[in-house]
């Protein structure tokens, strides 16, 4: 936290540089087939009130019994984190009304969670890495769902996400932009879905942040922070705290002063708004849940968790650098995702690493991203992929004709050798077939030879004739080679 | 066939064993003492149709020589019980009719042990109070009266009903809960015995909670041996109830006419209160003697920490209650008072839903719990409840088996009489009581003598945690020596 401010980071205001303070708690939602103290359901999408047990709907006399799997996933989750697990923890009531928190009170652990602090590296598209602090994980129920648009006077309730585990991961204020932020998330992202322990569906509100947003002059003091509540993409993550950045920046270089309060981000004006301010905040008496003992357990349960963890994005990230020699950014980008990385790693696989990478970031992302697809629905296999790259090895085909056949078996399916066999693609090797193509072009264009002799850079335009009579099949290198000899430079 | 109706569980037991009487004979008999004492007002529902069906069941269980061990006996269900199908309301207004889809593990223990429902007797609201005075279905009247007097007198609470069911034989044993002398008090007043057993002895799941660090389910019944085959069958481990407590249960009944020679009784000092009735005192020392004559051995020892008990336990009891009694909201069930938004709704319901001694207790809850006042108050009291506990683990570390006390600082006293100005002076009943709560011990009233005015007195015994054997054994001396104390009906 003082570190010094980075310039980069820092946003001009009328009156001179701002640096922006920025916190996350994120609510990630436990994977998990039951809720968090009920058997019921977790599955995303039932009829309304499908999905609620009597303990659920806070039936009288009705008590919470913790769900083991959930305690395991907090606790992947913070060995994920690199983090202190807690042997012993408490689970305390927060309480405040509100028609779809059926107890009068939410179940979470206030002074004392499962997890304590830890850390998430973060790779910057610059090649920087933020070191952002993990203050805590906690386990909490979630809310039920209030509907406001299925009557014209009444408001309905749904409860099948009542008491659905949540984790609430706490960053330290160690986020300096917008861009951090949405890096952090992305990670954080990546190390749940590693895990298994969240899968990160944004859409289904699997994953949800407060934001806690501050600006002050570089090497200043922390300045007041604003709230800003249930952000739910990492795009309106990053809008969010651009403008509550500016907003605060322009209030203070007016003179005025923050007040400390809580904020809703309107996607829709990609702007935030007051919720409550500080004498509205709720005091929400925490106290001990007197139904449920304290949660404890011993090290070799967390050692049991921990030896069958999987490989984590920063360790496969190390390992692509290391093993197969990418690059910091080539690796971090096919780390990203653990079904991306997997398939890298088939395509790499006894082949050239690095060609693998240049094929799977570029051509299969692109065209990936392009369509909108998940890799789990890429139409090329990664096997596929392979043996594309075995033809080129082999030269059988050139990389542009490899790009022509990456086309045709992304639309329309098939295996690479066999559509290289019938559709006549196979490079032209014979050296006496494209020498004759050659000798056609250098006695067509005697000027040009001329100042070949001269000026070797017009070689290229030779290959590039050669290549194009060829209709792109014959090898480039072995053009190259004919060509210099035959024009003697 | 009245008489059945005056049988202990225990002879009962024998004689439907010996089919000198049928399930649904007995079943009746209760019923027909009940239609006739509605003055007592013991009962907020009497469910004849279906101690009818189960009394028909029990017969025939009876007859194809597959009784349980509770089977044919008819138990009136305190109203803080859920019981599946049956209205439960905690005598709330704000569940005034409130029908659970589920039935409370301890009833559904005794059902699968063959007992019979009476019906659902009165109670506290929400359990809170001490004389059955706060229930919205107005109060038990005590079937005791004083010598030549007719002065409605209270059956003490919260469990009044079923007391006052026991005490009147409109059922051959009750259930109670007890979360800071509500059953133990109500046994006293009525010449019953009450048992509290430790925390986590009997599962908290189904009864309407209040405050749930305290609650514990125990039984009423005429005779101490009647109270221990009783709660063998509420007890038992609940995964349902994560603060139930796996450990197998004995057989209470063998711990009956078992030797307390030896046995080392504490007398705590601090139980004797100033201007503690003269009465009590010689009751106290009655006892004593009375345990000493069976061989056992008496000694004084120390509770320091008990004076700060009771406002301790006014503080943690309401702080959880008020949360306790949140979901009491009007949004999914219960009682709903329209409001011009959620919140004027959330305010009309439970202001209307809730009685003058429900709202003083939520409110202090919520007060003490409060930012700024938790420290002063909830940490502090917890505080004390910790050096309660340990008093009494350094006395049983000395080798004190169980300790003797008054179990209530008065007899019984008149409908109105106490706390219409002052909520203390209701809250001083639980003097005795609230310490074995708040250490989570097991604790048993046993009716030991009358006052002058013929009114029921009882002592208190409190265990080492899970010792309830040695609690029933203790009792049961008492009770030889005692003999047994019963109403003169005049309903």
């Amino acid at each position: 936290m003082n570190a010094p401010a980075k310039t980069s980071k820092l946003i001009k205001g009328a009156s001179g540089d701002w640096e922006v303070v920025i916190g996350l708690e994120v609510h990630a939602q436990v994977s998990s087939k039951a809720k968090l103290f009920s058997g019921a359901s977790t599955e995303f999408g039932g009829e309304p009130n499908s999905h609620v047990s009597l303990v659920d709907a806070a039936m009288p006399g009705m008590l919470p019994v913790i769900n083991e799997e959930c305690v395991k996933q907090a606790i992947r989750t913070g060995l994920g984190l690199k983090a202190r697990i807690n042997l012993k923890s408490v689970f305390d009531r927060k309480n405040y009304f509100y028609p779809d928190l059926p107890q009068g009170y939410q179940i979470s652990q206030y002074k004392s969670p499962i997890v304590g602090e830890g850390e998430a590296m973060v790779d910057m598209p610059g090649g920087e890495t933020v070191h952002v602090g993990i203050e805590r994980l906690h386990l909490e129920q979630d809310a039920g769902k209030s509907l406001h648009d299925q009557h014209p006077s009444m408001s309905f309730v749904d409860l099948n996400r009542s008491g659905v585990a949540l984790m609430e991961i706490v960053s330290k204020p160690d986020l300096r932009s917008a861009d951090d932020a949405k890096a952090y998330v992305g990670k954080l992202r990546t190390i749940l879905r590693y895990l298994g322990t969240c899968d990160g569906d944004m859409e289904k509100g699997s994953l949800r942040a407060d934001v806690n947003v501050s600006v002050r002059r570089p090497g200043e003091p922390l300045g007041t922070r604003c709230e800003i509540k249930n952000v739910n993409s990492i795009r309106f993550i990053g809008q969010a705290i651009e403008h509550e950045a500016r907003r605060q920046i322009g209030i203070l270089e007016d003179g005025g002063k923050i007040d400390q309060e809580t904020r809703l981000f309107d996607p829709g004006k990609g702007e935030t708004r007051s919720m409550r301010n500080k004498e509205e905040a709720h005091d929400y008496r925490y106290f001990p849940d007197p139904d449920l003992l304290p949660l404890e357990f011993d090290q070799a349960y967390v050692d049991e968790l921990k030896a069958h963890l999987p490989e984590l994005p920063d360790e496969k990230k190390a390992r692509f650098v290391r093993d197969f020699g990418l690059s910091a950014y080539d690796a971090g980008v096919l780390v990203s995702e653990r079904a991306t990385a997997d398939y890298f790693e088939a395509v790499a696989k006894g082949r050239d690493a690095k060609l693998a990478a240049n094929w799977v970031i570029n051509e299969l992302f692109g065209r990936l991203n392009k369509e909108g697809k998940d890799i789990a629905a890429s139409p090329i296999t990664a096997e596929r992929l392979a043996a594309i790259l075995d033809l080129i090895a082999e030269g059988t085909i050139s990389g542009k004709i490899a790009k022509d056949l990456f086309e045709i078996c992304w639309s329309e399916g098939g295996d690479p050798r066999a559509i290289v066999e019938a559709r006549g693609l196979k490079q032209v090797t014979d050296t006496g077939a494209i020498a004759k193509v050659v000798d056609e072009i250098v006695a067509a264009n005697p000027e040009k030879v001329a100042q070949a002799k001269t000026n070797e850079k017009l070689l290229g335009w030779f290959v590039g004739q050669v290549m194009k009579s060829s209709g792109g099949k014959v090898n480039p290198q072995a053009v190259n080679d004919l060509l210099r000899k035959k024009l003697g430079i | 066939m009245a008489e059945l109706t005056s049988l202990t569980i225990s002879d009962a037991r024998d004689g439907l064993k010996k089919k000198s009487f049928s399930a649904a004979e007995l079943a009746d008999a209760h019923l027909a003492a009940m239609e006739k004492a509605r003055a007592l007002n013991a009962y907020v529902l009497e469910t004849p149709e279906r101690a009818h069906a189960m009394a028909k069941a029990s017969d025939a269980r009876i007859a194809a020589g597959k009784a349980g061990p509770l089977e044919g006996i008819p138990i009136a269900v305190k109203d803080m019980f859920c019981t599946e199908g049956v209205r439960s309301t905690a005598g709330s207004r704000i569940l005034k009719n409130f029908i659970p889809a589920y039935e409370s593990t301890v009833t559904a223990n005794l059902w699968r042990d063959g007992a019979v429902m009476l019906g659902k007797t009165n109670n506290d609201e929400f359990a809170m109070g001490s004389s059955n005075e706060t229930s919205h279905f107005g109060p038990v009247i005590s079937p005791w009266r004083r010598k030549g007097a007719n002065t409605p007198l209270v059956p003490g609470g919260s469990s009044g009903g079923s007391a006052a069911a026991v005490a009147a034989n409109l059922a051959l044993g009750a259930t109670g809960t007890d979360t800071g002398g509500s059953i133990r008090q109500p046994a006293a007043f009525t010449g019953t015995v009450g048992m509290k057993p430790t925390y986590g002895r009997c599962s908290r799941w189904g009864i309407v909670a209040f405050a749930s660090s305290l609650d514990q389910a125990g039984p009423f019944t005429r005779t101490v041996r009647d109270a221990a085959i009783l709660l063998r069958a509420m007890s038992g481990h609940d995964p349902k109830d994560t603060t139930s407590v796996d450990r197998a249960v004995p057989n209470y009944e063998a711990a009956i006419g078992k030797s307390i020679k030896g046995m080392k009784i504490g007398i705590p000092k601090e139980y004797r209160l100033d201007g503690m009735p003269a009465e009590i005192e010689t009751l106290w020392r009655r006892g004593a003697d009375w345990l000493k004559a069976a061989g056992a051995e008496i000694i004084d020892v120390s509770l320091p920490h008990t004076k700060y008990a009771l406002p301790a336990y006014y503080i943690v009891a309401p702080a959880e209650a008020s949360s306790n009694l949140a979901r009491y909201d009007g949004v999914r069930y219960g009682l709903r008072v329209a409001g011009r938004d959620i919140t004027d709704m959330y305010q009309k319901t439970r202001a209307e839903g809730f009685g003058p001694e429900v709202r003083r207790r939520v409110m202090i809850g919520t007060y003490v719990l409060s930012a700024g006042y938790y420290d002063a108050y909830y940490l502090r009291a917890q505080k004390v409840r910790t050096l309660i506990k340990k008093d009494f683990e350094d006395c049983f570390n000395a080798g004190v088996h169980a300790m003797l006390t008054p179990a209530t600082p008065s007899a019984a006293f008149g409908v109105g009489e106490k706390g219409q100005a002052d909520p203390v002076e209701m809250y001083l009943n639980d003097v005795f009581t609230v310490t074995v709560n708040m250490a989570g011990l097991p604790g048993i009233s046993v009716p030991a003598g009358l006052d002058g005015q013929g009114l029921p007195l009882g002592l208190q015994l409190i265990g080492r945690p899970f010792d309830e054997e040695m609690l029933f054994s203790l009792g049961e001396a008492i009770e030889q020596a005692a003999g047994r104390f019963i109403p003169q009906k005049w309903w």
